[in-house]
């Protein structure tokens, strides 16, 4: 299953460290990272494989949120298909 | 694969522009829960309700947190219960509404739909008890919607009913006068009723649909009204095809929700329900669409056009995003859960007679909508058969959820709270129907060709 990670927020040093570090320890790999900086904001979109995680896709959305929350960023896990289905025919 | 401004713009319309999956509706089928004695009746249904919905709230949720799109409301619409309590020895379908309100407050739902009744060509005796039951029910109740259908482009408009409804909308009012009469805005009079709408308060399952079934309604007004904002000036071809462009990727939004909550529930998908609903929260309003198009305020010469416009293309572009489409679908116009159809009341651009109008192009009627507690019984069903005719003749959905507010004139204002929103009284012509009402009867069916 492919998620879409969005972390939007103040930029500072750390951020895709920290996200990095807990999909690492919850064995998800990265697929996919579109990153860039606009007007100081820090603004990313990781696409990640969860099929081998050890986290259910809700339990990963309340624990980066809340890591998210802690950093001063919005960060949200979601479902790749909601952008398929809108924005693919 | 999607861009990073795909996945931005999913995100904006969620944030900024409400987007959101306004109901999941369960319809549930209680015609195997009959029984002679109404205590052993509701604990049928109560338990069959209960049993069938156990996971829907918990669904629901969990479709919100994986996606990331707000699924605002989880509710359920069961089988008239006219036809379902018909074989229960009693005068009185009271103790059933309770049943269904304790079974809604059992699974978590906010609106359990289906205190109905079907009258358009006639009562049977259910129908009767139900419709002398409504303001009681609805009184003592807290989540139980009711709806009664008493025209159609193929049976006319039962006149008796016309008659009738104005006076049990009228003693609902008087039942409820200590929450402003919160009771008339859980019940909804119909013509052309589809039953299949996941849409409070006139959801029912109807009589041909399956056991159980999911239905889905997705809202966004907010999302369109972005998307016009990026064409102004444009020709109307242009305003046609963005607003196709924008419902096709809510109604694709809707379509994921549906498919994920029948397939994790086990029950059939039934329909997507694309209409957008406004809700009183600033961006969330379908007059402010209207306004976008050119309109000073809604109600402004031109606005019926504009939303004939906006009824058709929202039609036009879910209908390709989805695989069945049904129930209302189109463009709600209720005025108290509207933010800019508030506003345009309180400056004078629209009027009762001018939302009637509207009516003649939107999805549903007149909706929502607060009118002096001494209004007579007869002029709101004179209100209610001028809205039927609406329907009938153009074969189209019309309804009419009306509440005369006791105690309250033109220049106060009723609050209902949340979604219900509130509203300024509106006034009423003081030209009398009496005469109109009392004759009873039916109106025959239509003509279908000569249609001039």
């Amino acid at each position: 299953m492919k998620t879409v990670i969005t972390i939007v927020g103040q930029d500072r040093v750390g951020i895709i460290a920290m996200i990095s570090n807990i999909l690492a320890e919850n064995n998800i790999n990265i697929l996919n990272i579109n990153q860039n900086i606009l007007e100081g904001f820090f603004n990313m979109v990781m696409l990640v494989n969860m099929s081998q995680a050890i986290i259910s896709l809700k339990d990963l959305g309340q624990l980066l949120g809340e890591k998210g929350t802690a950093m001063g960023l919005d960060i949200k896990v979601q479902h790749e298909d909601i952008f398929n289905v809108m924005h693919r025919v | 694969m999607f861009t990073m401004k795909d996945v931005n713009e999913t995100n904006r319309m969620i944030e900024e522009n409400k987007l959101d999956i306004r109901t999941i509706t369960m319809g549930i089928s209680l015609r195997d829960c009959g029984h002679p004695d109404t205590k052993i009746f509701c604990q049928n249904i109560y338990d069959k309700i209960t049993r069938t919905a156990e996971k829907l709230v918990k669904t629901g949720e969990d479709i919100e947190a994986e996606y990331g799109i707000p699924i605002i409301n989880k509710r359920i619409s069961v089988t008239p219960i006219a036809i379902a309590a018909e074989s229960c020895h009693t005068d009185s379908y009271v103790a059933v509404a309770q049943a269904l309100d304790a079974a809604a407050k059992e699974v978590g739902v906010n609106f359990i739909g289906g205190f109905t009744a079907l009258v358009q060509k006639g009562y049977t005796n259910g129908d009767r008890i139900l419709i002398s039951s409504i303001p009681e029910a609805l009184a003592v109740t807290e989540r139980v919607c009711s709806s009664v259908n008493l025209g159609s482009t193929k049976a006319g408009i039962n006149m008796d009913c016309v008659r009738e409804m104005g006076e049990i909308i009228k003693l609902t009012a008087e039942r409820t006068k200590d929450r402003d009469a919160l009771g008339c805005a859980k019940l909804v009079v119909f013509a052309n009723v589809p039953e299949d709408n996941p849409f409070m308060a006139g959801a029912f399952h109807g009589v041909g649909e399956p056991e159980v079934t999911i239905h889905v309604g997705v809202s966004g007004p907010g999302v369109v009204k972005r998307a016009l904002e990026d064409v102004r000036g444009r020709d109307f071809s242009t305003v046609a095809e963005t607003i196709k462009r924008t419902a096709f990727k809510i109604t694709r939004v809707g379509q994921l929700v549906a498919q994920e909550a029948s397939r994790r529930l086990g029950y059939p998908f039934g329909i997507i329900d694309l209409s957008l609903a406004p809700t009183p929260a600033v961006g969330d309003s379908v007059a402010h669409i209207l306004e976008e198009m050119g309109l000073e305020s809604c109600g402004a010469p031109g606005t019926t056009a504009a939303l004939a416009l906006l009824n058709d293309a929202v039609k036009k572009g879910g209908l390709m995003a989805s695989s069945h489409v049904g129930g209302l679908s189109g463009a709600f116009i209720p005025v108290s859960e509207d933010a800019g159809m508030i506003a345009a009341i309180e400056c004078g651009s629209l009027s009762l007679e001018k939302l009637e109008a509207m009516t003649c192009v939107c999805s549903v009627g007149l909706d929502m909508i607060a009118i002096p507690g001494d209004t007579s019984a007869a002029t709101i069903s004179a209100i209610i058969a001028d809205e039927a005719a609406i329907g009938m003749i153009n074969n189209k959905t019309t309804a009419v959820r009306i509440i005369p507010v006791p105690g309250k004139a033109v220049g106060d204002t009723v609050e209902f709270g949340g979604l219900l929103g509130y509203s300024p009284i509106l006034p009423v012509s003081k030209f009398k129907s009496d005469d109109f009402i009392a004759r009873g009867g039916r109106i025959p069916a239509p003509v279908r060709s000569l249609t001039n």
